[in-house]
């Protein structure tokens, strides 16, 4: 067992979707408004409204400080945000009340753009972990499928099997921390996988071997919030949808060509046309 | 001898209705030791400690003059030095010595098989899973209960090796000549005040003597179990391995939660006579009421190797430096240690090298984890004078913080004259931070869960070295200290 079935079966029979889209589950971000807990008066995320269905890959881009890491993180439940406004629901329900760890069991899988180092634990008692964290008291990891899963998984990603006895990002390079991520994302089999800046620091083999994962892990049981600054990753993972966020809501939305467009004109276009209506 | 007339009359055992007693700001999960059998004691020294005390306890165990006199001689010592507090915690002035027993027991003869022993104590080490960890994996095991062993018994095809394995006790009457010849030499009485203590009214432990040459492929093993209250236990541990032999010595102890004190101070004195090779290892998991201020030392002959493998989870404060006196050219020893220090507990420990011959290595490995208001402190001596040549150590002391208000000190006492010497000291100081927690519970830990694996992470190259069953007891133990720690 990989993931919490109780979610899955009960969810999806609440959906109110055609009987063709069953099991399609969705992330709807409705309205939400996100600050730093220490600093309420100043939100970073202003009203921000998103459904992400699974089978769909969407991507999110911006300038830096837009408040972009600020929406994956806080979906996914980090401590020092506060949601002041707004709600975060999958399949109509609302996850806000859940701790971190409920809400990753719910479905929710975060790629860190910095993931932590945890020093002394192996990359396969790590994932061994947190798959017998999925499971019922009294159930137990079944060691020898796991250690099977694990080295397909890996074999697929094209990672060298004596990765998983390394501590968990401990001293590794960029390019390692990130495909650390993606095999662990392809263990977990997430319902939402949220990717914070995935190509951040990558150079462009690294970021070849991260963009062919997402793209065998895309399907239609998995929904992606793709997160990047740059439209170079975009080459590599086609989004079904793109959105420019800017100021801490989405401006613009459209289809991968607006990426394109993006790209060619900047983001002082979106500036620029988001100001001249305030200045007429 | 008689015993006086008035102290063999046991008193009442205190009875202890509920094993889980409330003591809310200790707050640690000891469940597993956490239990007592209302035992009847044909023999009760009583409260306090005097001549008298002493007298009682050498007639009870029909002891000779010589050992009647090296206690009464140490009980003067115990009674002169000062408390050590000018360096060491204050909460040593807490210990009521004249309300503790000095001296428990139902017999003096350990039994030999467990169909012998007493119901109630056989099932406390039936809990404790002590008969079955010996059919499964041990040469031998020595299991006390209060002040002498209940049981005693090792495997025949080690006997006839030679190997002698038998309670401290037993061995002062059976193997007097082997046991006098080392018997306070590694730690004379006025080492410290509690040594000078324990040599005063000492009482079970364990003696073992490994013919030259033989390897004994199988841990032994000595448990010990503190059952009553207000009880101190003073075990003594001898072990002399002569050449070429080796040995693993294990040792692990529990007591139930009381609500006022328990002292446990015992001597461990190893000898590894040349090329001889000595493990040591201890899981100490006392209850967080428990004074544990221990006296460890070993004297490495020549070519002979010591190491002590020590983890100190429970007990109120433990005080505990092993070492390793390296009398022989290239002579090796190590102290490689783990300490985890939970709200209401100070883990005082460290190690002691003492480089006394050319060419010999010491290393010694120490981590520390404090949770919540729990304080570790590292103390470490490494000794290595002008007169010697190629001497070497290095240490390594790492300290983990749980919560912000937990503590940490290192006190590294390090002396090297001369200089063909090479010496290393590292130490480091960290945080399991929130990021690294929020991490892992993204991936579906629980925050206790991933307060466990971080610590257990931080111990792991350590825990490594254990043998198997040590190792898995370790992770458990540390998972039901952190369990307790988060909100």
């Amino acid at each position: 067992m990989r993931r919490n079935p109780d979610f899955r079966t009960t969810s999806s029979l609440h959906t109110n979707a055609s009987l063709l889209l069953f099991t399609m589950k969705s992330l709807e971000i409705r309205n939400l408004t996100i600050a730093l807990a220490d600093s309420l008066e100043e939100p970073i995320v202003k009203g921000l409204n998103l459904t992400i269905n699974t089978g769909e890959v969407h991507a999110i881009m911006g300038p830096n400080g837009t408040g972009k890491s600020t929406l994956s993180k806080a979906i996914a439940g980090h401590p020092d945000y506060e949601i002041t406004e707004g709600d975060v629901l999958i399949d109509g329900e609302s996850i806000l009340e859940m701790e971190p760890d409920e809400r990753a069991r719910a479905g929710i899988f975060l790629a860190f753009q910095y993931p932590a180092e945890i020093p002394g634990v192996s990359i396969a008692n790590f994932l061994r972990a947190a798959e017998q964290a999925r499971l019922d008291e009294g159930e137990n990891v079944d060691a020898a499928a796991y250690y099977k899963r694990l080295y397909e998984k890996m074999d697929d990603l094209k990672i060298d099997r004596k990765f998983t006895a390394r501590a968990v990002n401990e001293g590794f390079s960029g390019g390692e921390k990130k495909r650390c991520e993606i095999l662990q994302m392809a263990m977990l089999e997430p319902t939402f996988a949220l990717m914070d800046e995935t190509d951040s620091g990558l150079d462009i083999d690294a970021l070849k071997v991260v963009a062919d994962g997402v793209n065998r892990l895309r399907g239609e049981n998995l929904g992606v919030m793709l997160i990047t600054h740059y439209q170079r990753l975009l080459n590599y993972i086609q989004p079904d949808y793109v959105h420019v966020m800017y100021d801490g809501r989405i401006v613009k939305s459209g289809d991968k060509n607006l990426a394109i467009e993006l790209e060619e004109k900047g983001y002082d276009w979106v500036k620029n046309e988001l100001a001249a209506p305030a200045t007429a | 001898m008689k015993p006086p007339a008035e102290l063999a009359t046991p008193p009442a055992p205190e009875k202890i209705d509920d094993p889980v007693m409330e003591n809310p700001a200790e707050g640690i999960d000891q469940s597993a030791g956490d239990f007592t059998y209302d035992v009847q004691y044909d023999y009760d020294a009583g409260a306090g400690l005097t001549e008298n005390t002493i007298r009682y306890i050498s007639d009870v165990k029909k002891e000779d003059d010589w050992i009647r006199e090296f206690r009464l001689k140490a009980l003067k010592v115990f009674e002169d030095k000062p408390m050590p507090t000018h360096w060491a915690t204050d909460d040593l002035n807490n210990i009521e010595f004249d309300k503790i027993r000095y001296y428990l027991a139902q017999g003096q003869k350990p039994k030999r098989t467990w169909d012998e022993v007493p119901d109630d104590i056989k099932e406390t080490f039936e809990r404790l899973g002590i008969p079955e960890q010996e059919r499964k994996f041990l040469a031998g095991v020595e299991a006390q209960f209060d002040s002498e062993a209940a049981y005693s018994n090792v495997k025949e095809i080690v006997a006839k090796q030679g190997v002698i394995f038998m309670g401290s006790t037993e061995a002062l009457k059976e193997h007097p000549e082997i046991f006098r010849r080392w018997f306070g030499k590694v730690i004379p009485t006025s080492d410290n005040k509690f040594s000078a203590l324990n040599s005063a009214v000492f009482s079970g432990g364990s003696f073992i003597y490994v013919p030259p040459g033989v390897k004994v492929s199988q841990p032994l093993q000595a448990y010990f179990r503190i059952n009553a209250e207000n009880f101190g236990q003073f075990e003594r541990t001898l072990i002399i391995v002569d050449e070429g032999a080796e040995v693993t010595y294990m040792e692990g102890c529990t007591a139930p939660k009381f609500s006022t004190a328990t002292l446990h101070s015992a001597v461990v004195e190893l000898v590894a006579m040349k090329n001889a090779k000595i493990q040591y290892i201890t899981v100490q998991n006392w209850a967080a009421n428990v004074y544990n201020l221990v006296t460890k030392r070993g004297l490495a002959h020549e070519g002979a190797e010591i190491k002590w493998i020590d983890c100190n989870i429970g007990s109120r404060l433990t005080m505990k430096y092993p070492g390793v006196v390296l009398k022989g050219k290239g002579a090796r020893g190590e102290v490689v240690s783990v300490a985890l220090a939970n709200d209401g507990q100070h883990q005082d420990t460290g190690a002691k090298m003492i480089h006394a011959a050319d060419d010999t290595t010491s290393t010694i490995v120490s981590k520390s984890i404090s949770v919540g208001q729990g304080r570790a402190t590292y103390r470490g001596v490494v000794h290595i004078p002008k007169h010697l040549q190629g001497c070497k150590n290095n240490t390594e002391c790492d300290a983990l913080l749980i919560n912000s208000n937990s503590r940490t000190d290192t006190y590294p006492a390090i002396t090297v004259r001369g200089d063909d010497h090479a010496v290393q000291h590292e130490a480091s100081v960290s945080k399991v931070s929130e990021e690294m927690i929020f991490y892992m519970q993204q991936r579906g830990l629980s925050e206790a869960q991933a307060m466990s694996l971080a610590v257990n992470g931080f111990v792991n190259d350590l825990v490594r070295q254990f043998p198997m069953e040590y190792s898995v007891e370790l992770k458990r133990l540390i998972d039901l200290e952190m369990e307790g720690s988060v909100g």
